[in-house]
């Protein structure tokens, strides 16, 4: 028997959001992290006569959703690559030479590595977040993440400020607790 | 000077606490705070906490779907579902 079941019922409701911060940190763009996510759905729906059960849901759909990105990376560098064969740096030949103090890395630039460590960082937090019930991890990625106000939450949910506050307070809590199991 | 005035809650802590993250805590309610955090260990460890919580967030830079771009995503992915049912 298949250590994981296929159920794609649930699986905007659990993974859209990592699938989303996986895409985006990767594509930088949040209209086409979408459409990346919203293709990778669709993909898996197709395939999923291919699930085998051995990785779980969530792997298996990241699986499918690198090879979007490659893809929409393979399109987009063929172009990219034309154009950066026209580009000048500065067409002022009296500036010529600025361009090495101007080009040189900037020290306080994010390295590959801080990339990575956030990367790893997204993954723990939304490791966190999965466990959290359903209205406590979506009032929390409101407040926190997407940085919405109190009143328009409320507003939202159709839930009172103190309400709003309780429910924080234990998304919290959990979340503290996990990430300090888990990370910290 | 009534005790009531600058002595809260260690619950009362924990909210203030919770709503300085978003910097919604009055003047007045850090203060509050501040004083019960010389005193009381758990509430600065629950503060200490959150406070490496938020600073996780924020350093990971976690995005997530608004939630009208998530019901969109729900609706097509929905349709799809049905015609293949």
């Amino acid at each position: 028997m298949p250590k994981h079941q296929i159920d794609p019922n649930n699986w905007i409701k659990l993974y859209s959001d990592y699938l989303f911060n996986y895409t985006i940190m990767r594509v930088s763009d949040r209209e086409i992290a979408k459409d990346l996510v919203s293709e990778t759905f669709l993909a898996g729906l197709k395939s999923m006569v291919n699930f085998k059960g051995e990785a779980s849901e969530r792997t298996w759909l990241i699986s499918i959703l690198k090879r979007k990105v490659i893809d929409h990376y393979r399109k987009i560098n063929s172009n990219k690559g034309k154009a950066e064969v026209r580009m000048r740096y500065n067409n002022d030949t009296e500036a010529e030479g600025d361009w090495l103090e101007e080009r040189v890395a900037d020290p306080f630039d994010k390295t590959a590595e801080d990339t990575l460590v956030n990367s790893e960082l997204g993954d723990a937090i939304y490791d966190c977040l999965a466990k959290l019930p359903e209205k406590q991890a979506e009032v929390f990625k409101m407040k926190t993440i997407l940085g919405y106000d109190t009143e328009t939450i409320c507003n939202e949910l159709n839930i009172t400020p103190s309400n709003l506050w309780v429910i924080i307070h234990r998304a919290r809590t959990a979340l503290a607790d996990c990430m300090k199991k888990n990370w910290f | 000077m009534k005790k009531s005035f600058l002595f809260i809650s260690c619950q009362e802590a924990k909210h203030i606490c919770d709503k300085s993250q978003y910097d919604e805590a009055t003047g007045w309610e850090r203060l509050k705070l501040g004083i019960r955090l010389i005193w009381c260990k758990f509430t600065k460890s629950y503060s200490k906490n959150n406070n490496k919580l938020t600073a996780a967030m924020q350093k990971s830079e976690v995005k997530c779907l608004k939630s009208n771009e998530r019901k969109s995503l729900q609706k097509n992915f929905k349709e799809e579902l049905t015609k293949r049912q």
